[in-house]
């Protein structure tokens, strides 16, 4: 991998900011913490809920990752990268006071607005809850402006989970409750065993007063619709973040294509009555 | 199960949502409170019970043994059901059962149940509905599970 660790940040393509990474931390045992020092213009370290930038290390790469930060906190950058792959390692190994490269922030935001008075449920999956902690974070910074907060959270194991500490601290507060779950335990695992749709069998939903945001595998977020369904949440209160293909981050290259839709500029965050066509469609 | 009478405790079950009041009449005849600490076993692999619980609160796990190891499969709490088989005339668990937090639940024989469902067959097509309910969340959850959702992409299950 090629370091780029100098006084002076690296020549850039346009639109793109260089950005001294700050720290890394270790959340499991193939997921990561990046947090990337405020960029030089306040605004470009502005975000809504939902939103992903564009990372790009030097001599490696450009990828999509989403932003997994507190949106009210000093303007530093958060992202929680899996590492799967050439341009995830190289992210991920980046030593504090390297550069990379930032475009963004892109993309649609979780409804936020649209939820105020309601109950918010969450619904993640593996590392789908990266994406929702921002707006779990907006939420307790304006927690008078919503009603109950349900986190449901599923994991392949529970050396998979992420935030676990967070996660303790959120099932702590009133009107908030926090499940979670994994496909695979262990008998040092006291938490719930089982996909993360069994889960509702434990809450209690007010359809017509709760907005649900779901991000997770396409497969997992079309269960735990059906699931919402049978308790009958209306279609046009349900958000889902689907992450496809996303390459350019400007509807230019057309990767990311769903149907009428580019998936990084008028996503990734649909409201479900967008995405019902296309959700199970085959070869999409 | 506090101030509660058991025929509430049966009532406000989610297993038995919408039945008959002379239904829950007869359940009630055939329940029996039960309680269980944390960590311990309510029934083994291959035990030979007829027993068939509704949880009213508490957290229990289904566990397989294998060679050096128990996996954790499914964990039940509050409103589930816990030893469908019973109810099938089975013999043997195919699990084990540990209470992961302090129980309480209600117990049924099924042996007694199977006597009161000949006695009036369409109380026993409606619990036998429910039960089948049951079964099918369970199957289509254990595929979801064998799908392996959360693993990278590009990882192959076969």
């Amino acid at each position: 991998m090629s370091a780029v660790l100098t006084a002076a940040p690296p020549a850039l393509p346009p639109q793109m900011t260089p950005v001294r990474v700050a720290g890394v931390v270790k959340e499991t045992h193939d997921t990561f913490t990046l947090t990337l020092d405020p960029p030089g213009e306040e605004a470009a370290g502005r975000f809504l809920p939902g939103q992903f930038s564009m990372l790009y290390v030097f001599g490696v790469g450009e990828l999509p990752i989403s932003i997994s930060g507190d949106p009210g906190d000093s303007g530093r950058l958060v992202y929680t990268v899996r590492s799967v792959g050439k341009a995830t390692n190289a992210l991920v190994n980046c030593q504090p006071g390297q550069w990379v490269g930032v475009r963004g922030p892109f993309g649609t935001s979780w409804p936020i607005e649209e939820a105020r008075g309601n109950d918010v449920l969450i619904v993640a999956g593996g590392i789908g809850l990266a994406p929702l902690r921002p707006a779990i974070q907006h939420i307790l910074r304006h927690r008078d402006d919503y009603v109950r907060l349900l986190v449901l959270y599923g994991a392949r194991s529970p050396k998979d989970l992420l935030y676990r500490k967070e996660l303790a601290g959120w099932a702590r507060l009133p009107d908030t409750q926090v499940l979670t779950t994994v496909d695979y335990g262990g008998v040092n695992w006291r938490g719930y065993v089982g996909v993360v749709t069994t889960l509702f069998r434990y809450v209690r939903l007010h359809p017509g007063r709760t907005t649900a945001m779901i991000c997770g595998p396409e497969i997992m977020m079309r269960f735990v619709i059906r699931e919402l369904e049978k308790r009958g949440l209306p279609d046009a209160d349900i958000y889902l973040s689907m992450e496809r293909n996303m390459k350019c981050a400007v509807g230019f290259c057309g990767h990311c294509q769903l149907g009428p839709y580019f998936v990084c500029k008028d996503g990734p965050i649909f409201p479900f009555t967008k995405m019902r066509p296309w959700l199970d469609k085959h070869e999409l | 199960m506090d101030s509660k009478t058991l025929t509430d405790v049966l009532r406000e079950h989610p297993f038995l949502e919408g039945l008959k009041p002379n239904h829950v009449q007869k359940l009630a005849e055939v329940a029996l409170e039960v309680q269980f600490a944390r960590d311990q076993i309510v029934f083994r692999e291959g035990d030979e019970t007829s027993l068939f619980y509704l949880l009213a609160s508490g957290k229990v796990a289904l566990e397989v043994s294998a060679p050096g190891r128990v996996v954790r499969i499914q964990t039940l709490g509050e409103g589930d059901e816990l030893g469908w088989s019973s109810l099938l005339g089975n013999a043997g668990k195919t699990f084990q059962a540990r209470s992961l937090e302090p129980v309480r639940a209600i117990g049924f024989d099924a042996i007694r149940l199977r006597q009161v469902w000949e006695q009036d067959p369409a109380f026993g097509y409606q619990f036998m509905t429910r039960l089948l309910k049951v079964v099918a969340q369970r199957l289509q959850a254990t595929r979801l599970q064998l799908l392996d959702l959360y693993a990278p992409r590009g990882t192959k299950l076969v």
